[in-house]
């Protein structure tokens, strides 16, 4: 297999979602390709800290505040069955 | 090597219930909706617009829209997903009204290659974010994942950082499976690109980072 084909199917190794052939294909490349098994490593990692770390946290008197508002409008605006 | 989990969650018969009673007017009922989706919506949001005065009007839209269009939900979907996409729109619409001069799509600069083929190969894993205080680690996330191009962008942020499937994010943006499949590896490897400027010379034990 080279490089090119491992990169292709790299999402669908991350996400467990290849068949058991390929997904052993892909397993021995990293076997033996150094850069291959650093970029599977590092973007896995990527995905991982952008999912742990979340950038935008919604502050609790915020989330208050937009809660608040949000029910207003919805009392103000014709319940969901007359509109 | 482990694989990425994700984090959707499902449509319970207690959210059901809910829908359907706020479908009736219930205010209560779509309260405890708002609670369980907001801080996602605002995330979502944010994402988008990259400006907090518009994300918070998003979520007030949003939620305000899908609460008078509820009839419109027939279950066919999750309401998360129904409700994100809603949302996706609505942050959409504020992103192309502040860019008045310049045409904000999902297609947007989705032809670029910058980072698409891996050119660094430092291996920064397993635990970088360890090297970094944890307000200078969300600053260097956010202002990496903002300089992806708007259609990448909203891509990862609906698969990866909110756990939709790909199905569902295809569905939420009106895209195709392949399209989605394909702008998400460029943006996970467009992302890892850019965050190895950061984490290798700290790893190296660099001081000043590059932009």
């Amino acid at each position: 297999m080279k490089c090119s084909k491992f990169l292709t199917e790299l999402n669908d190794f991350l996400d467990g979602s290849l068949d058991s052939k390929l997904k052993a294909e892909l397993s021995e490349h990293l076997t033996w390709c150094h850069n291959c098994y650093v970029v599977c490593n590092t973007t896995k990692k990527t995905i991982e800290i952008y999912r742990e770390n979340q950038v935008y946290e919604l502050p609790d008197t915020l989330r208050t505040k937009l809660h608040d508002a949000i029910v207003a409008k919805c009392k103000a605006s014709k319940p969901p069955n007359e509109t | 090597m482990g694989t990425i989990q994700t984090n959707v969650t499902g449509d319970t018969s207690e959210e059901l219930a809910l829908v359907q009673a706020a479908k009736g007017g219930d205010i209560t009922a779509f309260e405890q909706l708002i609670k369980k989706y907001d801080r996602n919506v605002f995330r979502i949001a944010q994402h988008i617009t990259q400006n907090r005065e518009d994300a918070e009007d998003v979520v007030q839209d949003a939620f305000l829209k899908a609460y008078q269009n509820l009839k419109q939900f027939q279950g066919n979907s999750k309401f998360y997903t129904w409700l994100v996409r809603i949302a996706v729109n609505e942050a959409l619409m504020k992103l192309r009204k502040r860019k008045t001069s310049k045409t904000v799509s999902m297609d947007e600069d989705v032809e670029t290659e910058d980072g698409s083929v891996p050119r660094e190969v430092a291996d920064w894993s397993p635990n970088p974010e360890q090297l970094f205080r944890q307000a200078e680690l969300s600053d260097i996330l956010a202002k990496t994942i903002q300089g992806l191009p708007t259609g990448f962008r909203t891509v990862f942020v609906l698969r990866d950082v909110e756990g939709l499937s790909t199905e569902e994010t295809a569905e939420t943006l009106g895209l195709s499976v392949p399209a989605v499949k394909s702008r998400l590896l460029r943006a996970r490897l467009q992302l890892r690109e850019r965050l190895n400027r950061y984490f290798k010379k700290k790893k190296n034990g660099g001081g000043d980072q590059q932009q």
